[in-house]
């Protein structure tokens, strides 16, 4: 089989990135999804708040996922589910197979990833004590209640304040269950403030900031957890520890890019995202193959997943159509202090855009800030002022190109905090 | 009647049915698990040794390399997974040089194939990760890596295939001696058998009491590790070993059949043989001590930290005799490491013991030797298209990171000895063994244990009894 563009995956960001290079003149476009629908993680948040900035309204995970299902509806663009992919090739034969279909090759002009991420597990974070029952991934638990429609556990602690964990402990609540604490080892969440305020403090549910579960008891279910602080090292302060008696731990302590495909292809990744490197129009390190959503860099709204992902699929769309950027120059983007990551890494200047959009996130909270952008010889390029900025939320900025053009060797984002406000 | 039965059903227990189902006996396995392969079996290094540790005469020495010799073609016969892959015992002093020199005589003296001491360069070249302080190496090209859950349930399903009955949820309670059988009280009701082989792993000490008579104390140890993810799977080439402190055999580092990274085990005195839990200091101890052995090694790689427990006894050598106040009954106790290498020629020993016993041997006419695993993810792209053809269940991926099929679920479920746990599945079919640890495939699992064994989802558990996990349905209720 030949496809002009394959997408590998059906979630938000494998549909936007379909229905943007449909609109923009593709019309051989298939898309690879492993499960039986389209939809992807959306389908189990049944919760609301998706869409606000893309459709301005507020939307649950399904009915967001059932808008562009729907869009698509009317397009030609051919959809696969129950298919997973072997392999993709670096002349970008992707290797699929199904019960329906059995063993196929796609043959690809281009290819988007979009295959999402997957949750960190109690064994990253090693964990110690019994390995009963009761010790679920949020998402995990998530599932169970939301499509299976199947209870996971009575009284709940919850590790990791991730927005899936900070989502659950709410369903969880909802569902007669009590959630005792909702345990975090960083000094501040990894979720969204809103979802702090609406999923813990709106149940009273108290938030441990500066903790974590040392010890796991129970042999054939949860029945016990060991609380402890943490110092500055993230290691326990012995003395601290409280005890919960529980039936079941949810975790949500980090998601990581599922990027096995895009290894295997050979796709140059960075270490800092788990996803590949990419320029400023999604394109990985081989031409024609283009990264978008989680599968890139783990996003907190999946209105910015649509919003890159169609990025992807126009510029998929437009390397088919035989438009082929200059390869040089590149401005490399390097990131300063306090900034964990920049999206794209890379940029070609030959490109025609008139404003790039990096993403990023921070690695600490600061309160009254500035994003300074420099040069390799310190020149700074561009300034933005924030109130507040934190990990749990992806932060974005614009440069415009003029500015971009005046940079010496590669740029650097970082963050300062305000000297008026730094105490001593 | 039974001629024979035996309890406990980890490998040792798995191998001895497997040899004995050769024979014209009628023979049972009592395990006191709700599946085989529960204890020490499923929570251990996955090495098969070259022999050279155990002090020459003893009967460890013999049957570890007698076991090492027969595992590969055994492995091969069975579908379960083993690579020779060598082992080096790390030097980083010069009395660690004088300890390689002792297991060196050793090896020789038990006659262990191929060992050589070799430099710290040599060794580098051989394993590049290996730290610069190590200055000298054994070399054992004979050990090996396995999986040893696998080889236990492959006996296990072929022993039933051959006629064993196997009871699960059946730990035996009490015993009575009749004048020529045993009975065996169990939480599966009375077992009368010719003869017993009592090989309970960390509860042997138990089953011997019940006979009257205490013969050893036990003195367990825990032993804990670090799974680490595949990416990290390439940093030791080799079974990587260091030298035996007084704190015991030392950490390992090893490549895994299935293509992770293993690290472990500390050891830690324990009471119970469910004492299985892992802790801080532990993990730390385990982790500290391997950066000794190998460079890069980045834990937050780790998909599963576990534990197993070490059945050792006051007894040095391997206990494989009659019970003192019960001639029935024959002991196979204090299987402490290399339990797992010596299995097969345990299995073969047990059988000359039982002839002295008085039980007669009388071969099956026929006998099936062998079994066959379909893996999916190893056979080739025709091998695959044909596959999903002949089954499309096939061509359901259902375990992502593993690239676990459906097909490769039911079957394993419909097995001569099925699971009836998630993690049973995992042991049989590899799904949920990767980075997501079930994550993803964990819900699917059970519906298919649910769907194909027609039992409530309710009832379907993580792992052994009581490892509930569903407890209600929610308020909207299930999807029917």
């Amino acid at each position: 089989m030949k496809y002009d563009l394959v997408i590998i995956g059906g979630g938000p960001a494998g549909l936007s990135a379909a229905k943007a290079a449909w609109d923009d003149g593709c019309r051989s476009i298939c898309i690879v999804e492993r499960d039986r629908e389209l939809g992807g993680i959306l389908n189990q948040c049944i919760h609301n708040g998706f869409g606000l900035h893309y459709f301005k309204e507020e939307l649950t995970g399904p009915e967001y996922a059932g808008r562009f299902i729907e869009m698509l509806k009317s397009t030609g663009v051919e959809v696969r589910i129950d298919t997973m992919v072997l392999e993709i090739k670096e002349n970008k034969e992707v290797h699929v197979i199904s019960a329906a279909g059995g063993y196929e090759v796609l043959e690809a002009g281009a290819v988007v990833l979009a295959m999402g991420c997957r949750e960190r597990t109690r064994g990253a974070i090693a964990i110690p004590g019994t390995r009963p029952a009761g010790v679920f991934t949020a998402g995990t638990a998530q599932r169970y209640l939301n499509i299976e429609g199947y209870m996971v556990g009575k009284k709940v602690v919850i590790l990791g304040s991730g927005d899936i964990g900070l989502i659950m402990a709410r369903r969880m609540t909802l569902e007669g269950a009590k959630v005792l604490a909702c345990v975090e080892v960083m000094p501040y969440s990894g979720g969204l403030t809103r979802n702090i305020v609406q999923c813990l403090n709106d149940f009273d549910i108290p938030l441990y900031l500066s903790h974590t579960i040392t010890d796991i008891r129970g042999k054939d279910r949860v029945e016990q957890v060991v609380v402890a602080e943490v110092g500055p090292d993230r290691r326990p302060i012995p003395g601290t520890e409280m005890t919960f008696d529980c039936d079941t731990v949810l975790l949500s302590v980090g998601l990581i890019p599922e990027n096995e495909l895009s290894r295997s292809a050979g796709i140059a990744m960075d270490p800092r995202t788990n996803g590949p490197v990419v320029y400023e129009n999604m394109e990985t390190s081989i031409p024609g193959i283009f990264a978008c959503g989680n599968v890139l860099h783990v996003h907190d709204l999946v209105d910015f997943v649509t919003a890159e992902a169609a990025r992807a699929g126009k510029a998929a769309a437009a390397s088919l159509s035989g438009s082929t950027l200059p390869a040089e120059p590149v401005l490399q983007i390097k990131n300063g202090p306090v900034v964990g990551y920049t999206v794209p890494q890379q940029v070609h200047m030959g490109a025609d855009f008139k404003v790039l959009e990096v993403f990023f996130r921070v690695r600490a909270v600061l309160d009254a800030c500035h994003i300074y952008v420099r040069d390799e010889e310190g020149t700074q390029i561009a300034k933005f002022s924030r109130e507040r900025v934190a990990p749990g939320e992806m932060e974005t900025i614009k440069i415009p190109r003029v500015l971009l053009e005046k940079a010496k060797g590669a740029i650097t984002v970082s963050v300062e905090e305000d000297q008026e406000e730094t105490k001593a | 009647m039974y001629d024979i039965t035996i309890i406990g059903c980890g490998v040792i227990g798995a191998s001895i049915a497997y040899s004995l189902s050769a024979y014209d006996l009628k023979v049972c396995i009592l395990e006191q698990e709700n599946d085989v392969a529960m204890g020490t079996t499923k929570a251990n290094s996955a090495i098969v040794h070259a022999g050279y540790d155990p002090e020459p005469g003893t009967l460890i020495a013999r049957l570890n390399v007698r076991g090492a010799q027969l595992m590969e073609e055994l492995c091969k016969k069975l579908s379960v997974k083993y690579n020779r892959v060598g082992s080096l015992v790390l030097a980083f002093s010069e009395k660690d040089r004088a300890h390689l020199e002792k297991l060196y005589d050793n090896g020789v003296k038990n006659g262990v194939p191929g060992l050589k001491i070799i430099s710290g360069d040599e060794a580098r070249e051989m394993d590049p990760q290996l730290t610069k302080t190590v200055v000298a190496a054994l070399y054992a090209p004979s050990a090996a890596i396995i999986d040893p859950w696998g080889l236990c349930i492959a006996e296990a399903e072929t022993a039933v295939r051959n006629g064993a009955e196997l009871h699960c949820n059946a730990k035996v309670t009490g015993l009575e001696q009749k004048e020529d059988s045993v009975v065996l009280h169990t939480a599966a009701g009375d077992f009368e058998t010719r003869y017993v082989i009592n090989c309970a792993g960390g509860w042997a000490g138990e089953i011997c009491a019940l006979t009257g008579k205490e013969e050893w104390e036990s003195a367990l140890a825990r032993g804990e590790y670090y799974l680490m993810d595949k990416s990290s799977g390439s940093l030791a080439k080799h079974v990587i070993f260091q030298c035996p402190t007084e704190k015991g055999k030392g950490v390992l580092v090893s490549p895994t059949v299935h293509g992770n990274l293993i690290v472990g085990p500390n050891a830690t005195p324990v009471e119970d043989p469910y004492s299985r839990e892992t802790t801080l200091s532990g993990l730390d101890e385990v982790a500290e001590a391997a950066r000794l052995s190998i460079d890069g090694i980045d834990l937050r790689q780790c998909i599963r930290n576990f534990a197993g427990v070490r059945a050792i006894i006051s007894e040095s050598d391997f206990v494989i005799r009659p019970a003192e106040c019960c001639p029935r009954m024959l002991h196979v106790a204090g299987i402490k490491s290399p339990g797992l290498s010596a299995a097969p020629a345990i299995a073969e020993y047990v059988i000359e013991q039982l002839q002295t016993m008085g039980l007669a041997f009388q071969k099956k006419e026929s006998w099936i030797d062998t079994r066959e695993q379909i893996r999916f993810k190893e056979l080739s792209q025709a091998e695959k298209e044909a596959l999903i053809k002949e089954n499309p269940r096939y061509g359901r991926v259902i375990c992502r990171c593993e690239t676990i099929t459906e097909g490769e679920i039911v079957a394993a479920i419909h097995s001569p000895v099925p699971p009836c746990s998630i993690d049973g599945v995992k042991r049989r079919a590899g799904a949920g063994m990767g980075r997501c640890q079930g994550g993803f495939c964990g819900p699917r699992v059970l519906d298919l244990i649910a769907r194909e064994l027609g039992k409530s989802p309710f009832d379907v558990l993580q792992d052994g009894e009581g490892t509930k996990l569903l407890i209600s349905e929610t308020k909207g209720g299930t999807a029917e």
